[in-house]
């Protein structure tokens, strides 16, 4: 196989043995978008048949003249009637190397919100710029998430380079002034590919058609980059969901923890202190539905139990008694509000945190940030639906948290509003 | 101490601690199946005797084990099942030790709650929301999982993991909660249910790559085995006493496997010489077309009939 060529043309038989790679899109209806997430599923064969010809006969309804790739992923009737996005939409296509699930988010002013959302699972994000319109306000506003989200890999697609004749200077042009843009943001694993979307230039194959280009094809980037070591596997965190109590004449006494093993490495035997309470003991096993494991890390879920029989309950942390996550009663944090109910100062909330609820109130707006601009304006009382602010958070009952840059599952919670139940905020731990 | 003056543990360094795809598909369903049981009271998991029940019940015992389900296993029985379905059913449940509740279509079509279709093309698939919504409302359930995939059909890829439900047990699908990392927000109102989806991310393939892997069992009907079909819109039809043929409507036998399960009168075949688990998910793995393209009527009413049937209650 050429060098930089994706494993194109092969049937997708993912090998179970293939990792799970999340990346999120993000852009408006002309930037070629759903032209790239069609052309990707249509060349790893991962459109079917008849969603093709289902995608046909709408596009001939309203009139479109061609195949309306965007259709794929526009799922509701409203959608295809008003040529609207209203969601986050997830796809999935594979390779014999990597099985992939794309947060699709739309462009339109719920962009923050949803996209925000498809981030937050995401371990890449990918970015499109139009050759001919160079970087916009959108493309730096994309990156800033992307970026705030802590998303390790980042890549811009020039597309539509078919329009501006595959001239290098144009691509190189785009590339430094984005660098400058990215400098301010902390993203260190950026790659940036030119393409046209709409004829597969280096989509799936290298193109033949930018020579001056020594990089890789897009999905040839996709099925490479290396994700698995951004996973934190240093500070062992165990947030207990459920405690397990057979209760049957085999399992008497068994009492185990289950959760999913949120960072680090846990190993049976070793000692571990459970919070809040700050009994120690250490770990007799770590159970499956399979059989017991010598080690746990992320993201599986397993059952512990352990040497002593100590009180530990749903919400209850299990970590290292020398690596511990900061008992906070108060937390700064960047919220993204994601309600049509403004958050007001000295309002309220309810917030979770791995698998603790507590309440939370908002001590201080320390300031709002302007996505586009990164301007801090420090005189705001108030976040609107789809703005980013920073805030100083009371709780009622201590949390037990490390930074969203050092640790995304043990950094990150919603918050939830008490009257109507929904989630009103998404944060990171400062 | 906070993590900033400890020192960090540095066996995780060195090591890649590589997990498959269906590894961590397997471990997200899981860590959704212990969130809902613990954050609402009265679970229920929805089995249809498909593929994809019996991937999620098969995640629900792992999630719990060694202690049992914490909640019953339903089953919105329309009267018109595969026989091969009902005997794997049984069996199974039995297996797990699960509590089985049987909700009827036939009750409610008895007690007035929903009117039989007539004709050639009667179908009791829609009647079944109303079943599936009584049933959950009489025993009280906050929370249902199902097994239904995004990947299936367009309105389903819209959906949320955790997806709510109205106390008419209608879905909004513009007024959904968003969903961050893994953090599922179960606060409802009285009256108000959710409907949990583990296997969202999921594919087909990936569905049956599991079910090779963890050597599920399925009903027979998923293999091939020869069959009285007959032919009607292009699809294949099992005949059965539930299903009036038309005039022009011979039956024949032919080698054939279900792709879903469903019920009798809407599920079609699809011809298949794949007699074992390792001959169906390379056939699955070659197929161009979907499932649900190639072997449900129930979908094919209009460009919206699954959205349609959602928000009215359907699973």
């Amino acid at each position: 196989m050429a060098p930089g060529a994706a494993t194109n043309g092969q049937p997708p038989t993912a090998a179970s043995t293939s990792e799970l790679v999340r990346f999120a899109t993000a852009g408006s209806v002309d930037d070629g978008k759903s032209t790239l997430i069609g052309r990707l599923l249509y060349d790893t064969k991962s459109i079917f048949e008849d969603q093709l010809e289902s995608v046909a006969r709408a596009s001939g309804q309203r009139g479109d003249g061609y195949v309306n790739l965007a259709l794929l992923t526009d799922g509701l009737r409203a959608e295809r009637e008003q040529g609207i996005t209203i969601d986050v939409a997830y796809r999935y296509f594979h390779t014999p190397r990597r099985k992939f699930i794309i947060a699709d988010t739309p462009g339109h002013e719920q962009y923050t919100r949803n996209m925000v959302t498809g981030a937050s699972t995401s371990d890449l994000a990918l970015v499109l710029v139009d050759a001919r319109k160079g970087v916009l306000e959108q493309s730096r506003r994309h990156a800033f998430i992307a970026s705030l989200l802590r998303i390790r890999h980042l890549v811009v697609c020039v597309n539509k380079m078919d329009l501006v004749d595959f001239d290098q200077s144009v691509f190189d042009r785009i590339t430094v002034e984005f660098s400058g843009w990215l400098a301010k943001l902390d993203i260190h694993d950026v790659t940036f590919i030119p393409i046209s979307a709409l004829h597969g230039d280096n989509v799936v194959d290298r193109s033949a058609r930018m020579p001056w280009y020594a990089g890789t094809s897009l999905l040839y980037h996709l099925e490479h980059v290396h994700v698995a070591s951004d996973r934190n596997l240093r500070d062992p965190r165990f947030p207990v969901q459920w405690v397990v109590r057979p209760m049957s004449d085999e399992h008497h006494d068994y009492r185990g923890y289950a959760g999913e093993v949120a960072s680090g490495v846990l190993r049976t035997g070793d000692e571990v202190v459970v919070l809040p309470s700050g009994r120690t003991s250490r770990i007799a096993s770590i159970d499956t539905f399979e059989g017991a494991l010598d080690e746990a890390y992320p993201p599986l879920s397993v059952t512990l139990h352990l040497e002593d029989d100590i009180d530990v309950s749903r919400g209850d942390m299990i970590c290292r008694p020398e690596n511990r996550p900061k008992e906070a009663r108060e937390i700064d944090a960047m919220v993204c509000w994601m309600s049509e109910r403004p958050l007001s100062p000295s309002a309220r909330y309810r917030i979770k945190h791995t698998t603790r609820t507590a309440l939370a109130k908002v001590d201080e707006l320390r300031y709002r940030i302007d996505v586009n601009s990164l301007h801090r304006d420090k005189e705001a009382n108030g976040l609107e639906l789809n703005e980013i602010g920073r805030l100083r958070l009371r709780l009622s009952s201590p949390l037990f948290v490390d930074e969203y840059a050092r640790n995304r599952a043990t950094g990150s919670f919603i918050l939830i509003d008490e009257s109507t139940n929904d989630t009103v905020g998404a944060g990171m731990v400062l | 101490m906070s993590v900033l003056d400890s020192p960090p543990d540095s066996r995780g360094d060195h090591m890649s601690y590589e997990i498959s795809h269906l590894r961590a598909l397997e471990s997200e369903a899981i860590h959704v199946i212990r969130e809902v049981a613990a954050e609402l009271e009265r679970g229920v998991l929805l089995f249809s005797g498909g593929k994809d029940s019996a991937v999620l019940l098969h995640l629900a015992r792992k999630a719990f084990h060694p202690a049992g389900l914490p909640f019953p296993v339903m089953h919105v029985d329309t009267g018109h099942n595969f026989p091969e379905v009902i005997e794997y059913r049984d069996r199974l449940v039995a297996e797990v030790g699960a509590q089985l509740i049987v909700a009827s279509v036939q009750e409610s079509i008895d007690k007035g709650r929903v009117t039989e279709e007539k004709g050639p093309r009667a179908s009791r698939n829609r009647l079944q929301s109303v079943t599936l919504l009584d049933a959950i409302e009489e025993h009280g359930f906050k929370a249902a999982f199902g097994g239904a995939r995004r990947d299936e059909e367009r309105a389903r890829a819209k959906e949320r993991i955790m997806s709510f439900r109205d106390d008419f047990g209608q879905w909004d699908p513009k007024a959904q909660r968003p969903e961050l990392w893994n953090l599922y927000n179960g606060h409802i109102k009285p009256g108000e249910h959710v409907r949990v989806f583990p296997l969202s991310n999921w594919t087909e393939l990936d569905v049956w790559q599991y079910i090779n892997e963890e050597q599920l069992g399925l009903p027979t009907i998923y293999f091939a085995h020869e069959r009285e079909v007959f032919r009607r819109d292009g699809m294949l039809y099992a005949t059965s006493e539930f299903v009036e043929l038309l005039p022009s409507e011979e039956p024949f036998s032919k080698s054939v496997r279900f792709r879903t399960v469903g019920d009798m009168s809407c599920t079609g075949a699809v011809a298949s010489r794949a007699a074992t688990l390792e001959e169906v998910v390379a056939e699955i793995a070659a197929t161009r077309i979907t499932e649900r393209g190639e072997t449900r009527a129930d979908d094919r009413i209009s460009e919206a009939a699954m959205e349609d049937r959602k928000k009215e209650g359907y699973f």
